[in-house]
């Protein structure tokens, strides 16, 4: 029965896969990407990655869903490019059969059983005081690779930004949102945070010790803070905010901060001294948790389009 | 007593999955855009709301059987007013074939 389940969202999620190639009308190209980040959830969760299937939901089917239906929404307005040739079809689905094959056969030449560091994390994990593995590998054992994650994070959100004309800079990004006032959106928008802040601020803290954490909690706090700026009842920050430019970068500052510490108390750069290793991933992960939702956030409107005026 | 349990799972889960059914055929063989919205927005509701009250006597605590009930509720929020925007924009447009 289970197989049968797997089987059939394997078919389907090679089908999702084929129409959002060869869909040509890029909306429904995008639906079918949504579905299958949706799916791909699913997938995850039958393998009991809860982590991954979370983050996937999140900003696999959410977020980047989000971004892509923007990007469509902009390209529409600027006057089509000329077509693909035959001979670049061609080299791109050469490219990306390539790219397939290879992958698949790291993936069957694994000795099996695979190799793994899982015993070794599970042999020290108890020295972090954290209880989700995910989370003690992400912000103890491989603590490097979440800090490098923010700060592309928020080198995208400047590259956004940097794309602006010079005649709006340093003005809000997006355009104006006016939903009606009594309209279902405002209602939604006044409705739907509460319950959000609730759900996120529960999935951030969970983080320590089951699924969860701070970028799936701030992929949450981010989408309801941009529900109340399409109805209208926030407006985006300007981008010469100092005070949403601090906020912007005190996560990673703090990041860098608690991992200096680690050189004097633990003998290396983003070292953890064992006795307060837990209150210091606490405070990265509060950190960090405001810093990506603005940042998550900010780079849907993109990049700012009206002067300082409004 | 597990059996009984999973009696009212299968019925009501196909009960459920009967709405299901109906919305995607409306959906697939409505003429327009509204009336294919009526039909998503029924399935939606209603086929959910079933398969959340027969996987109330699987949910094993009295908490996992309120946080489905709760996950319906969000998504007939969620469906009811993404109905209404659709049909709003729907409106606007003049109510024209996509």
């Amino acid at each position: 029965m289970t197989s049968l389940l797997a089987i059939g969202l394997i078919g389907l999620l090679l089908g999702l896969a084929v129409a959002v190639i060869f869909m040509r009308n890029s909306f429904g190209a995008i639906c079918a990407f949504i579905a299958y980040g949706l799916l791909l959830t699913l997938a995850w969760l039958q393998l009991r990655g809860v982590d991954v299937a979370l983050t996937e939901a999140a900003i696999g089917g959410g977020l980047t869903g989000a971004l892509l239906i923007g990007a469509a929404s902009r390209l529409r307005a600027s006057p089509a490019v000329t077509q693909p040739g035959r001979t670049t079809m061609a080299l791109a689905a050469l490219a990306g059969a390539g790219v397939t094959a290879v992958l698949a056969l790291c993936v069957l030449a694994f000795p099996d059983p695979a190799p793994t560091l899982a015993p070794e994390v599970a042999a020290n994990i108890a020295v972090t005081g954290v209880g989700n593995a995910i989370t003690a590998v992400l912000l103890a054992f491989r603590s490097m690779d979440t800090l490098l994650e923010a700060i592309v994070l928020l080198l995208a959100l400047i590259g956004a930004w940097s794309l602006g004309p010079d005649t709006s800079w340093p003005g809000r990004p997006g355009m104006r949102q006016s939903a009606p006032p009594n309209g279902i959106l405002a209602y939604l928008a006044r409705l739907l945070p509460p319950i959000g802040v609730v759900v996120a601020a529960y999935i951030f803290w969970n983080g320590a010790d089951e699924p969860g954490g701070k970028f799936q909690g701030a992929t949450i706090l981010a989408a309801m803070w941009l529900l109340t700026i399409a109805a209208g009842l926030f407006d985006v920050p300007r981008v010469g905010s100092r005070l949403l430019r601090a906020a912007l970068v005190a996560g990673p500052l703090t990041f860098i901060a608690v991992g200096t510490f680690g050189i004097t108390s633990a003998g290396a750069f983003l070292g953890l001294p064992e006795a307060i290793a837990k209150p210091l991933i606490i405070v990265v992960e509060l950190a960090l948790l405001p810093s990506l939702t603005l940042i998550l956030a900010l780079l849907i409107p993109g990049p700012p389009q009206r002067a300082t005026t409004g | 007593m597990s059996s009984l349990a999973d009696l009212w799972t299968i019925v009501w889960v196909s009960a459920g999955a009967v709405f299901f059914l109906a919305g995607t055929v409306g959906l697939l063989r409505f003429p327009d855009s509204l009336t294919r919205l009526h039909a998503l927005t029924k399935a939606d509701n209603l086929g959910l709301g079933l398969v959340a009250i027969g996987l109330l006597s699987q949910s094993g605590s009295v908490l996992a059987g309120a946080k489905l009930v709760f996950v319906w509720l969000l998504v007939m929020i969620s469906s009811a007013c993404v109905g209404q925007l659709i049909a709003e924009h729907m409106r606007r447009r003049g109510n024209r074939a996509p």
